[in-house]
């Protein structure tokens, strides 16, 4: 038998809102994402000069070089908008959590081999500087970025990083039983270690790039690119090799973070290369450059992490990010 | 091996956030944070910043995930039961109006405002707070927007609300209030909206809409305030923190932080004046008046946190007895003015009923028999007899709030206040002492301001007639006037007489 629910059926006088609309070329329905998306970020009249730009304004699009016609285009293929990434993240962190009270019940990392104890000390944990400067650097972009469609993601991902911060901060601690003296050795790696302080030099001066979207390429593509696959592949096999799961088990997040990061940073890249010869050659210059520098800086770092295994590793993160850029069409 | 001392919760949350700053070598701070003492205030130590959440992010995600979970399966559920046919009467969609179009593009000034701060501040833990309050921000906007979204399907005015608040006349009130506080510093903008919006007068804001919509059976939009409420309280505590910590790391930061707070407080008010318009006027079940609002919320509350803030040496903002004294006379001076630009509005104004006259009459007992009633019976008569009136010609804007100069003397409210001042040899017009005192402390900034009707006669509007400028607004002929001749009203009127299963035009 089939049951009928009695309901008013009213025709709607339009079905999504005018700035949408303009963007899809039509009054459909349009998605939860670009809603809460296009259009949303005023573009002028602006009352005041502001007090900290003698020539630009609270949202300027010459804040970068690259030029789009309709910056809404950056779209961000994972569609997250504040809801969809809160509640994708919430996920997330309940299964981080469980991998982590899973090692600790278990006391896994008491069984750690002293030299890769070390290793994760040394050259893993001062990863949590970089990831606060990226912090500040995605929040950069989120400030003085154009149109939300990219500010929005860069917002989302400078919680992410804060959040992964964080993570590697809590492996820190677990390797001491909350002492904090892993902290404490891993912030003097970071600080004066040789090895560190090319790296140091260079997340300083990332830190005072002033075109966002030069360093949405210095970070989110190249500094990211290189680093992600070096540890949470290359090193992260390293650990496994000698029998312990405790890393992989507490890195996961990260590794799955990035997957999820590489779609949305090569969507962006391949959209902005496209619109015009002016932006591929632009974003060339800047990814040989980062790459270059960012090569430089990791030669050390991946001595002390994978030693033998280090140029083999590094060759195969060069590759793995060449292949995404000429995917993304950059020349 | 000899056990280690275990941290605290304090020590560990340490390590998750000001901990993970270093001392840069290689650049300076200044380098670094060029934009963290432009004015003037002086920070000695940032580690001295007491965060009072400790929420990490995995914390963070996981409270707010849930939040949105429910938020959203209300959405959808308001969706599915044409639940936009359940409120008082298609007067109160109005109020959604102004909110969609004056407040949202508000949030997601303070996603990007506080993005600036989050980046600017040299110190970890108010960049942490500054980041949280961003992305809660943007939730706002966003969330908004999905629940008015429904709303927009069915009803006029909510169409295109980003493109309004650049343009449109009124709407230059909340942007160029925000937009003074974004193009100042990050000191500046988070004294003017953590601690002068959110905590002294977001209770004004949020308290009308949100108590208005579960007064008028808006689910959807108490549904999203009840899931901000926790939101909110956390910026607020913010707001607090903000102002205690810069005023005990230096007493030069004293007048600095006291003139912002005058400032902000002011054009704060001044823009609360619309949504007491709408709290007096637009609600068909009204909550509160706005001068029982502005007594509990600002007289009574304000002036104890004020109170507390006098160890500081902080003082109550200059002119706010004039806002006292304004109580009884604002939101009926703010309606007729609406009344009257009707046309040239994206929301529908009308005279109240009879019995809603007559609760204003009891709320402003002093007032509104001697001044107001009168004269919108007289606009009623007018309406009845086919003579709804219009006022044709372009009001002359304040040019510090952008309020039309409407507002009268207290002393003497037959009269209306003019202020005006010289700057750079050009006459500046302005509502108020506080208006003109505000614009002569930064003449060169305040005198930069858009004002609409100015920008309508250099023809950077659309052109010079009326129909010219509401197509430059992306107004449609449906979107303002008189409530009773809408397409709103009348779509309202066949919805409600349908039966199930009939099918609407």
């Amino acid at each position: 038998m089939q049951v009928d629910i009695k309901s008013l059926s009213i025709k709607p006088l339009r079905n999504t809102f005018d700035q949408v609309a303009r963007f899809t070329g039509n009054d459909k329905s349009a998605s939860r994402y670009l809603e809460a998306t296009i259009g949303v970020q005023p573009e002028i009249n602006f009352h005041y000069q502001p007090l900290w730009s003698k020539n630009r304004s609270i949202y300027d699009k010459d804040n970068t070089v690259i030029v789009m016609n309709d910056w809404y285009r950056l779209l961000d293929p994972r569609q997250y908008y504040y809801g969809a990434w809160t509640i994708t993240r919430s996920k997330q962190q309940d299964a981080a959590e469980r991998n982590f009270s899973f090692v600790e019940k278990r006391n896994m990392l008491t069984t750690l081999p002293a030299d890769l104890r070390e290793k994760i000390i040394n050259v893993f944990v001062p990863i949590r500087h970089m990831e606060y400067a990226a912090n500040l650097n995605n929040t950069y972009m989120s400030a003085y970025g154009y149109g939300v469609s990219i500010t929005q993601a860069a917002s989302m991902c400078a919680m992410d990083r804060l959040g992964i911060a964080q993570y590697i901060t809590r492996i820190g601690l677990m390797l001491d039983g909350n002492s904090g003296d892993a902290l404490k050795t891993s912030k003097a790696a970071w600080q004066n270690n040789p090895a560190w302080q090319p790296m140091r030099q260079l997340t300083e001066n990332m830190l005072t790039t002033k075109d966002w979207f030069e360093l949405f390429v210095a970070q989110n593509l190249v500094l990211d690119g290189l680093m992600y696959p070096l540890m949470y592949q290359s090193f992260s096999d390293l650990t496994s090799a000698s029998g312990q799961t405790s890393f992989v088990m507490m890195t996961e997040f990260m590794s799955e973070w990035y997957e999820e990061h590489v779609r949305w940073v090569d969507s962006v890249i391949k959209v902005a290369a496209a619109e015009s010869e002016s932006n591929n050659v632009q974003i060339g210059k800047w990814l040989q450059k980062w790459r270059t520098e960012i090569l430089q800086v990791l030669q050390p770092l991946a001595q002390e992490a994978l030693g033998g295994a280090a140029q083999v590793s590094l060759d195969a993160a060069v590759a793995q990010l060449s292949a995404r850029t000429t995917k993304s069409g950059v020349n | 091996m000899e056990q280690a001392k275990k941290m605290n919760m304090k020590e560990k949350y340490n390590t998750m956030t000001g901990d993970l700053a270093w001392d840069f070598s290689y650049k300076t701070e200044a380098e670094i944070f060029p934009l963290s003492d432009f004015e003037g205030i002086k920070i000695e130590d940032w580690s001295k910043w007491q965060d009072p959440f400790r929420l990490t992010m995995d914390a963070y995600w996981k409270y707010q995930g849930e939040k949105e979970r429910k938020l959203y399966a209300v959405i959808d559920a308001f969706g599915q039961n044409n639940a936009h046919l359940g409120v008082t009467d298609a007067r109160y969609i109005n109020a959604l109006k102004i909110f969609l179009t004056a407040v949202t593009p508000l949030e997601y000034g303070a996603h990007r405002g506080f993005a600036m701060t989050g980046r600017a501040f040299p110190g970890v833990g108010a960049q942490v707070a500054s980041q949280m309050q961003s992305i809660d921000e943007l939730r706002h906007a966003q969330t908004q927007l999905h629940t008015i979204s429904q709303y927009n399907k069915y009803f006029d005015g909510l169409h295109d609300p980003f493109h309004m608040f650049d343009r449109t006349w009124y709407l230059s009130v909340p942007k160029s209030y925000f937009e003074d506080a974004l193009s100042a510093g990050p000191f500046e903008f988070i004294t003017a909206i953590s601690f002068s919006f959110e905590y002294v007068l977001t209770n004004l804001l949020f308290m009308p809409f949100m108590s208005g919509a579960a007064y008028n059976g808006d689910m959807a939009t108490v549904n999203f305030g009840f899931s901000a409420q926790s939101d909110e309280s956390r910026h607020m505590t913010l707001g607090l923190e903000v102002i205690k910590f810069m005023l005990e790391q230096h007493p030069d930061n004293l007048p600095i932080i006291q003139r912002w707070i005058d400032k902000y407080f002011w054009r704060g008010y001044r823009l609360l004046g619309i949504v007491g318009m709408m709290m007096d006027y637009m609600l068909p079940k009204r909550v509160m008046s706005w001068k029982e609002g502005w007594e509990m919320y600002f007289e009574q509350n304000g002036k104890m946190l004020f109170d507390d803030l006098a160890r500081y040496g902080i003082t109550m903002p200059k002119f706010w007895e004039q806002s006292v004294e304004e109580k009884e006379h604002l939101t009926h001076q703010l309606w007729l003015t609406f009344y009257s630009y009707g046309h040239a509005a994206a929301f529908h104004t009308w005279i109240p009923d009879d019995s809603e006259l007559d609760w204003l009459s009891e709320k402003y007992p002093v007032t509104f028999d001697k001044y107001y009633r009168p004269r919108l019976v007289y606009l009623r008569e007018q309406e009845k007899a086919g003579k709804r009136f219009y006022n044709p010609s372009l009001p002359q804007l304040c040019q510090t709030c952008q309020i039309p100069m409407v507002y009268t003397d207290p002393k003497n409210p037959t009269k209306r206040v003019y202020r005006e001042t010289t700057y750079k040899g050009d006459k500046f017009h302005f509502c108020s002492d506080a208006c003109k005192e505000i614009f002569e402390h930064e003449p060169e900034k305040m005198s930069q301001a858009w004002l609409p009707p100015h920008q309508i006669f250099q023809g950077n509007c659309g052109g010079a007639t009326i129909p010219d400028v509401l197509k430059y607004y992306h107004f449609t002929e449906n979107d303002g006037g008189e409530f009773l001749h809408s397409r709103d009203n009348a779509n309202w009127n066949m919805w409600k007489g349908l039966t199930p299963d009939e099918e609407a035009a």
